[in-house]
């Protein structure tokens, strides 16, 4: 038997043959050019989109949540939806930044960056509806353990309560993580900058680092320490926005699966979410060298694997809805798929289990206009999602006479559109003066940076010579 | 260079690539020097060992912070459900173990995180926006494509001519007197 073997390499993680001189300046350059005209075009729309926001959000503060279109068997609308939805989004930054790391996967480097940034905008913009979902915002203090002339303190068997702990823990840590990963690329701009100004704040910032190793030895050592506590934070983050749900006894919400079906969800939209901007700022900002077609292709498997995790657990809600012999439970599922919201379930299932299997064809991972799309049509399908389970369940539980139907109101839909433009401005701000790729990783990753590339005197060695 | 009138910091030799680098600090090390660096744009790996540097220390600090944030995660909800506010919920019993495993672990895992990154900001003396290295006009390629050796003149076997000298073998391409 004779056997037929081939060596078929990696796909090098950066492409053009880049000098780690040539890969500083194609991120730095970015940030120390002038904005281009686009940039305060769009900046402006997404302000426009924030003041939206702050204007809905002081007319509802002043009015009260009657302003929603909450009603009596639906107490949770779109706020929970979207808060549940921009949540689940943010988990792909930490997944790329902590999950991916411990696995040494090192494409992760050209898009950590930009996906932690996007974790932290996007559970700002999901912090948001719970605040001010209480109500009477000016108490909200009450949530925290804080002592008060009440002599009160917060109940602690409530999974409301955990949610609090469970995303302003996630909000610092991501924040955290993200600031020690910049810190040797502010040091990079700090040296290039020629403005003052810029000089001040970014050395600032840069907290005088100097990249000598005993400093390199303590950073890493951080780095992957984060990375340690990261990873179960982000599984805890959304098992614990399942259990507001889960932990109740409404059908429909009192399952076990809600957990690992939530990450697995958001985990999908994430990363989707991390495509549709990846798209546009690598084709704007000419970064194709570092963020690559192999790049694409890796994501969209994890968008198709964690898209058949997502189907897998649909189709398994209903299996045990039937198996569990309870009415009601049966019912509930049913009544999603077949009730008065059945256009919101099948928009749910086209978009999130349906759509992704296009991705098993090679041809479509790697096509940048098959990923663009498909990317938004999944977190269009996931904002269904989250719609589906939390207001079908609500609108029709167990005694008919309660029934009800549940439609948002102008406030709750220009409130939704807002919440873009907390996002995107923040995001241009942060593509205008913050390195967007991680300059420091990246070079790591190029094969020059690997002592091994050279020999013992440390010339280089030829690479032809090399391939083993 | 005008040497008389301020205290000298070290010398600051600069090496090509991260090979040279790499070859430089094992020879530091071996020379026996003690107070150097090697700086370069990203982490080297098997610097370490080249250096001659013990393990990092940080595990204990986060380590410490994470004990903090459990038991106090712990302490808070016990003493305030038990204690200071027991409210009857369906009949749960106060000290409701169970539910308290959420808020413990995110308090362990926030408590932890700034352990690890106040801990690694103590460790690396930062913020220290004054560093004698920032004198020199060359250093700032250290965060774009420098690999730099610093012998610093408070290390005993330190001598201005001799570190020079031994450097330069070493492979430096270009050497430079740092100022305090």
């Amino acid at each position: 038997m004779s056997q037929k073997t081939t060596y078929i390499p990696e796909p090098e993680l950066v492409q053009g043959n880049h000098t780690f001189g040539s890969i500083t300046s194609l991120v730095a350059d970015i940030v120390e050019t002038p904005a281009p005209r686009w940039w305060y075009i769009v900046f402006a729309i997404s302000s426009l989109l924030l003041g939206l926001l702050l204007a809905m959000l002081a007319y509802l503060i002043w009015e009260g949540t009657g302003v929603w279109g909450l009603n009596n068997p639906v107490g949770w609308g779109w706020a929970i939806v979207n808060f549940v939805w921009w949540v689940g989004i943010g988990h792909a930054g930490t997944l790329i930044s902590a999950i991916l790391f411990l696995f040494r996967q090192g494409w992760r480097t050209a898009i950590n960056r930009f996906a932690e940034a996007m974790t932290i905008f996007a559970v700002m913009c999901a912090g948001i509806f719970p605040a001010v979902h209480v109500g009477r915002i000016w108490v909200i203090y009450w949530v925290f353990p804080l002592p008060n002339q009440m002599q009160m303190w917060p109940n602690f068997n409530s999974p409301l309560l955990w949610d609090v702990f469970a995303v302003s823990t996630y909000f610092t840590v991501s924040l955290l993580f993200w600031y020690v990963g910049l810190v040797p690329d502010l040091a990079t701009l700090r040296d290039r900058v020629k403005s003052k100004i810029g000089k001040l704040v970014y050395g600032t910032f840069a907290l005088g680092w100097t990249g000598g190793n005993r400093q390199w030895q303590h950073y890493e050592k951080s780095y992957l320490i984060l990375a340690g506590l990261a990873t179960p934070l982000v599984l805890s983050v959304h098992t614990i926005v399942s259990f507001d749900f889960a932990v109740s006894i409404i059908p429909g919400w009192h399952t076990t699966i809600f957990p690992p079906y939530f990450v697995a969800g958001a985990v999908f939209s994430g990363f989707a979410m991390v495509m549709t901007l990846m798209l546009i700022t690598r084709k704007v900002y000419g970064l194709e060298d570092i963020m690559t077609i192999n790049h694409i292709e890796k994501m969209n498997i994890i968008i198709l694997v964690t898209g058949n995790m997502v189907g897998f657990a649909y189709i398994m809600e209903f299996f045990i809805a039937w198996y569990s012999g309870f009415e009601y439970e049966k019912f509930a599922f049913v009544n999603r798929a077949f009730g008065p919201y059945a256009w919101a379930y099948w928009i749910m299932f086209l978009c999130n289990v349906i759509s992704p299997q296009f991705f098993w064809s090679k041809k479509m991972r790697t096509s940048i206009t098959a990923s663009f799309i498909l990317s938004i049509v999944v977190n269009i399908g996931m904002w269904f999602e989250r719609f589906v389970i939390t207001v079908t369940s609500l609108a029709q539980d167990y005694i008919p006479a309660s029934w009800g139907y549940y439609s948002p109101t102008w406030v709750d839909i220009l409130t939704y559109v807002g919440t873009f433009g907390l996002f995107f401005s923040h995001f241009l701000l942060f593509l205008r003066f913050l390195p967007m790729v991680a300059i420091a990783e990246i070079k790591m990753v190029m094969p020059q940076a690997d002592p091994h590339y050279y020999d013992e005197d440390g010339n280089e060695l030829n690479q032809a010579n090399e391939s083993k | 260079m005008n040497t008389k009138e301020h205290k000298t910091f070290g010398i600051l030799a600069e090496f090509k690539n991260p090979g040279h680098l790499m070859k430089a600090a094992k020879l530091t090390n071996k020379a026996g020097y003690k107070k150097f660096d090697c700086h370069s744009p990203f982490p080297i790996h098997g610097m370490d060992d080249a250096m001659g540097l013990k393990p990092s220390q940080l595990g204990y600090i986060v380590m410490a912070h994470g004990l903090i944030g459990f038991l106090g995660g712990l302490a808070l909800q016990i003493w305030t459900s038990t204690i200071a506010y027991p409210i009857n919920i369906s009949g749960k019993p106060f000290m409701n173990l169970p539910a308290f495993v959420p808020v413990t672990f995110e308090l362990t895992i926030l408590l932890s995180a700034f352990g690890a990154v106040f801990g690694m900001f103590f460790l690396n003396n930062m913020p220290k926006h004054h560093n004698p290295l920032f004198n020199s006009e060359r250093f700032k390629k250290v965060t774009d494509d420098g690999f730099f050796v610093v012998i610093e003149s408070s290390d005993p076997l330190y001598n201005d001519e001799k570190t020079r000298k031994f450097l330069e073998d070493a492979g430096a391409v270009h050497l430079e007197l740092i100022e305090e």
